[in-house]
């Protein structure tokens, strides 16, 4: 009786957006009198932190510092129509959205500001500081505070844009399966250690490594957290997870969190990332979104880990001690692969 | 229905309060008192959303019911900031990126709270242990136990 | 202790990384809210006098409801008001009506019969949540106990059960035919030509999407005759057009307040708990909550629904994938949610991220007496990628490869045709693989670690091949008599080499103010009109396709041997993504050039 090590290995990729396209989320922004930026936006933050990625979005699209900007969602009074979160979809539809919201804000900006300076706005820069200036000449500068007081009590004009960001739909074609169903991925590909007790079938994941390709970490620390939370749950959903036990049978169905499981505090497996970032065409700043797809090849890796542990294949999830002790049984004991 | 009259601290200012017959402290904080820092999570003791400082000890407190309160020290994340000043566990979760949702953020720093009140350089696997009974379905725990980790470490800077 | 490290070497010339704000590990908007326990979540907006409301559920899997007693109910001190099915204004319904796809199927509250456990056929509204669970418990329904089915592939046969009355054979209509078909090349064919093949099955049970806060909403009426909402859902403006059908009401008559939600996950985007709480606060003027409890949220609450799978492939020896074959059942429960759409999902994900030249899937929607599944994280393809991932270590395996190199072999790259007929770009499987094996000390041949997935894209590996097809499983068919559920069993037709439609990308901004400088976008980009864009004309301008048209050289781009003339645009090449580095991208352009696996240098 004896625990046995195994390291299993699963690549991913992941669809970037709402299958089939067809799903638009509009970005309104403006600003408040002394210029600094209000984005209004109907798209929900449930934790995935669109408030955060949209706000710097914005700043950058701007021109301004991420502190003059600040993001409202989620009142359908105000916030003009978004899909919703999930898909995948928020960073890049959203972020577009509000891209091209920002960047007709920024166009009225630098065309005010070009009259204040008597210049032409296209020999004008941002400095991502709260100042506007005349290409190589840093000196020559306007405030973006004194830009938006000018803009509206002097020249009586808005300092705002409007976005809207869309994938037409597409059709799918009913005998070949044609179709587009998104603009771009991510990718993924990770490596699970873990051992494996013939005694009980219990499974224990010591460590993961991984690459995840995410166009552009706009944040680095969002990214982190998607990528360190979803694989947690790609732990959770390969080891603990199920409403029905027994599927398709429906009894014995958890009702609370002492019979539907999951991995605790206790049990955090390290996990050590490598982002990679290759930007797509048409993501905000090249960046995809990396929140759904991080726990899709924990599932895998696990299963194939576990067959070079003790050599038994599990195809049904989740991997229950039970499920790999019959595994056991059936070939008559523990049967490490070696690679 | 009767009512009960109940009498306690919440946070250091005294609240004195008729309670419904097995109500749970978590619905009185929430509704009567308007103390909104404490989250229902699961109504069944298992979640920890809910969970607040009794008289020192961390309680969950949609457990508890409000009669048994009367003369109690109970704390909940709402007083947990000085003024404007944060706790320095506030401040850990924070620059730690340790909340995405949010929702079990409240019942995590008061689990948190107990255990540096206690044992102000815990260690990791004792971090674990405190907030054992408290889920988080965001962020795979790591990013918490690092930022009470940090807490302590500023705490014992500040005491030494 | 976990660790991040940013590969900033890998893909650098085609990003700009000296932006101001993107890339700054920027503190969250919100977290100070979430620190001081301030952040408002639905739940945290109190409401004098506010009523609670629950459901009556169904204990059995399939009934016939013939009677509902609620008088016993309606007595009890508090109750306010019994919700019955004909309270619901418009009580059949589809959430993806939105975009026009699916029939209504489900009520809101059943008033025939229920056809899952835990389905809601009345509800209660009163004063205390306690109460509301005693008004829900003493009333009867008097139920006609009916045959069900919970099997996918039981379900199927001419026998089983009809769960749902707007899809009676149990399965959702995809065109002509109950289920998805994907083709492309011919599987039978490639099994032929294959040296081994490699067959499983396998299963995933349904999930909890189990977020922190349970779904719920409350409603009460606001000024001006309208409703204002809040609410957790992942969706505010699906939600609102939901409610506004199901209520008959115009949706300028409600008002959703939300956006901070205490995790998702995908278990946000049914609307139910809105479309409740409007109800109650319509029907009774007041402060409603309709919130579901942890159990509820668990049983009641659709999961990641489940899904079974068989795959077969066939390989040559030299561990190339010449065939790959699915037959995968979603169990979309008694109602379609959002399953249909999961389908096409993962019908648009297979073959993986792999290039083979024959694939075959045939995925059905089916229903069954259980909780309706619908989105959780992965939706559509967490499944199947399980299932795919387990079945690629038995490939492998049975070609004697290193299961990291035997990806690295088949992995899709830039330029090759993809089996739903697009073209593969922006891909990045093989550094993936190598960087995930370099971390973890797997070691891998310096051939593969040489790879690149801006190589290795071929003319044959961008073709769209002849393709077999098959008019199997036309709707209502199946009903008729057993027939088999594998893919391409009798190929009665084909597609000629190379035919496809044009791929859809982004529409151009409305005006030429609404575009980014190209300058400042920070990658390498192909999206460069300066001139104003027209007004929105009836076919959506293919805005990369329009602005790079004239970048791309005339020298023809390896193009797939037999692209028709009527094709889209040229596919995405290696040639064509350097060429269209003469677009603008001049800040902080750092360009070491191919990956740094082929020079050998490498990080660390």
């Amino acid at each position: 009786m004896a625990w046995h090590k195994g390291r299993g290995f699963a690549c991913i990729n992941y669809p970037i957006g709402m299958n089939l396209g067809g799903d638009p989320s509009q970005a309104l922004v403006h600003s408040t009198p002394d210029g600094k930026f209000m984005v209004s936006l109907s798209s929900i933050d449930l934790g995935q932190g669109m408030k955060s990625v949209t706000r710097q979005i914005a700043a950058e699209a701007l021109g301004v510092p991420v502190a003059d900007v600040y993001v409202d969602t989620a009142d359908s009074d105000t916030g003009p129509h978004c899909m919703g979160s999930f898909a995948s979809r928020g960073t890049h539809r959203v972020g577009n959205a509000v891209i091209r919201a920002a960047a007709e804000a920024r166009k009225q900006m630098m065309d005010v500001a070009a009259e204040e300076l008597e210049v032409n706005a296209n020999d004008l820069d941002t400095d991502g500081q709260g100042s506007i200036h005349v290409k190589g000449a840093p000196s020559r500068k306007i405030s973006v505070a004194e830009t938006a007081i000018a803009a509206q009590f002097k020249h009586g004009k808005t300092l705002s844009g409007r976005g809207i960001f869309l994938i037409p739909p597409s059709d799918v074609d009913d005998e070949t399966g044609e179709m587009t169903p998104v603009t771009t991925y991510t990718h993924a590909a990770l490596i699970v250690e873990l051992s494996v007790d013939d005694e009980t079938g219990e499974v224990e994941v010591h460590e993961i490594n991984s690459a995840y390709e995410v166009g552009r970490a706009l944040n680095p620390k969002l990214v982190e957290q998607q990528l360190v939370g979803g694989a947690w749950m790609g732990v959770s959903h390969a080891l603990y997870e199920t409403t029905e036990p027994y599927y398709p049978d429906r009894r014995h169905g958890p009702v609370d969190f002492n019979t539907y499981l999951m991995p605790g505090a206790a049990e955090v497996v390290p996990h050590n990332i490598a982002v990679l970032e290759r930007p797509a065409e048409d993501a905000p700043f090249g960046g995809k979104g990396p929140g759904e797809m991080c726990a899709n090849p924990v599932l895998p890796a696990i299963a194939n880990g576990i067959y070079q542990a003790v050599g038994v294949r599990i195809d049904t999830l989740p991997i229950t001690p039970e499920k790999v002790l019959r595994g056991l049984q059936a070939q008559g004991g523990a049967q490490p692969k070696r690679r | 229905m009767a009512k009960t009259p109940v009498t306690f601290t919440l946070n250091g200012a005294s609240k004195s309060v008729f309670v419904e017959q097995g109500g749970n402290l978590l619905d009185e904080l929430r509704r009567n008192v308007g103390d909104l820092s404490p989250k229902y999570g699961c109504g069944q003791g298992t979640c920890g959303a809910c969970t607040v400082i009794v008289d020192g000890q961390p309680q969950l407190s949609c457990l508890t019911l409000s009669e048994t309160i009367d003369g109690c020290d109970v704390q909940t994340t709402s007083g947990l900031a000085n003024g404007p000043d944060l706790h320095p566990l506030q401040q850990a979760f924070m620059e730690g990126f340790a909340a995405q949702c949010g929702y079990c953020t409240a019942g995590m720093l008061m689990a948190a709270k107990v255990l540096l009140d206690r044992n102000p350089s815990p260690s990791r696997e004792e971090v674990a242990e405190a907030i054992s009974g408290n889920l988080c379905r965001c962020t795979g725990y790591e990013p918490i136990i690092d930022a009470i980790l940090s807490a302590a470490s500023g705490n014992l800077r500040r005491s030494s | 202790m976990s660790s991040v490290e940013f590969r900033k070497d890998l893909f650098a010339d085609e990003r700009d990384d000296t932006l101001k704000e993107i890339g700054k590990p920027t503190i969250r908007q919100d977290i100070l809210g979430h620190v001081t326990g301030r952040t408002p979540f639905y739940d945290d907006h109190a409401f004098e006098g506010l009523l609670h409301m629950r459901c009556v559920r169904s204990p059995h899997h399939h009934a016939n409801i013939r009677r509902v007693d609620a008088s016993a109910a309606e007595r009890m001190e508090g109750v306010v008001r019994v919700v019955m099915p004909s309270d619901v204004p418009v009580n059949l319904n589809t959430l993806l009506h939105l975009i026009g796809f699916g029939k209504d199927d489900e009520p809101l509250l059943a008033d025939k019969k229920a056809t899952y456990i835990g389905e809601p056929v009345c509800a209660v509204i009163a004063t205390s949540e306690r109460i509301a669970r005693e008004a829900c418990d003493a009333l009867k329904v008097d139920w006609e106990v009916l045959p069900h089915v919970l099997d996918v592939e039981e379900a199927l046969k001419p026998d089983a059960p009809s769960v749902n009355p707007a899809y009676p054979n149990n399965t959702f209509d995809y065109g002509r035919f109950d289920h998805q078909k994907l083709r492309f090349g011919d599987v039978q064919e490639g099994f032929v030509q294959s040296d081994v093949i490699v067959e499983h099955m396998y299963q995933m049970s349904p999930i909890e999407q189990a977020p922190m806060e349970t779904c719920g909403a409350i409603a009460a009426p606001e000024t001006n005759d309208r409703i204002v909402c809040y609410t957790a859902t992942q969706a505010m403006f699906f939600s609102l057009g939901n409610t506004a059908k199901v209520m008959n009401m115009p949706s300028s008559r409600l008002h959703f307040v939300g956006g901070t939600v205490g995790g998702g996950f995908g278990g946000k985007v049914d609307s139910i708990v809105d479309m409740m709480a409007v109800l109650g606060a319509k029907l009774t003027g007041r402060a409603v909550k309709f919130q579901w409890d942890r159990a509820e949220e668990m049983q009641v609450g659709a999961p990641r629904g489940a899904e079974r799978w068989y795959i077969k492939d066939g390989l040559s020896k030299d561990g190339r994938i010449l065939a790959r074959q699915f037959t995968g059942f979603f169990d979309g429960g008694a109602y379609t949610r959002l399953s249909s759409y999961a389908v096409q999902k993962c019908v648009g994900h297979l073959p993986g991220p792999y290039t083979i030249p024959n694939v075959a899937a045939n995925v059905y929607l089916v229903y069954t007496n259980r909780t309706p599944a619908t989105a959780m994280r992965g939706f559509g393809v967490t499944g199947v990628d399980f299932a795919l991932e387990c079945h690629m270590d038995k490939d492998a395996e049975a070609v004697g490869m290193d299961p990291i190199e035997f990806r690295i072999l088949n992995a899709y790259r830039d330029g090759d045709m993809k089996a739903h007929r697009r073209e593969a770009k922006n891909t990045a499987l093989v550094e993936c693989c190598q960087v995930a094996a370099q971390k973890a000390g797997w070691s891998l041949s310096p051939a593969m670690m040489g790879e690149s997935s801006k190589l290795g894209s071929t003319p044959e590996r961008a073709a769209i091949p002849e393709t077999a097809i098959d008019q199997e499983g036309l709707i209502g068919a199946r009903r008729q008599g057993e027939i088999p559920t594998a893919p391409a069993v009798r190929s009665t037709g084909t597609r000629p080499a190379g035919q496809r439609t044009d791929a859809r990308v982004a529409v151009a901004p409305q005006v030429a103010d609404m575009q980014i400088d190209p300058d400042r976008v920070g990658h390498q980009t192909k999206v460069a009109p300066t001139a104003p864009m027209s007004a929105p004309s009836t076919t959506p301008a293919p805005m990369a396709a329009v602005a790079s048209a004239p970048s791309i050289p005339a020298t023809p781009s390896p193009q797939p041997a037999f692209a028709p003339a009527t094709s889209s645009p040229p596919p995405v090449t290696p040639a064509a993504t350097e060429s269209a580095r003469e677009t603008p991208f001049q800040r902080g352009v750092n360009r070491p050039g191919l990956s740094p696996f082929l020079s050998g240098r490498r990080r660390r």
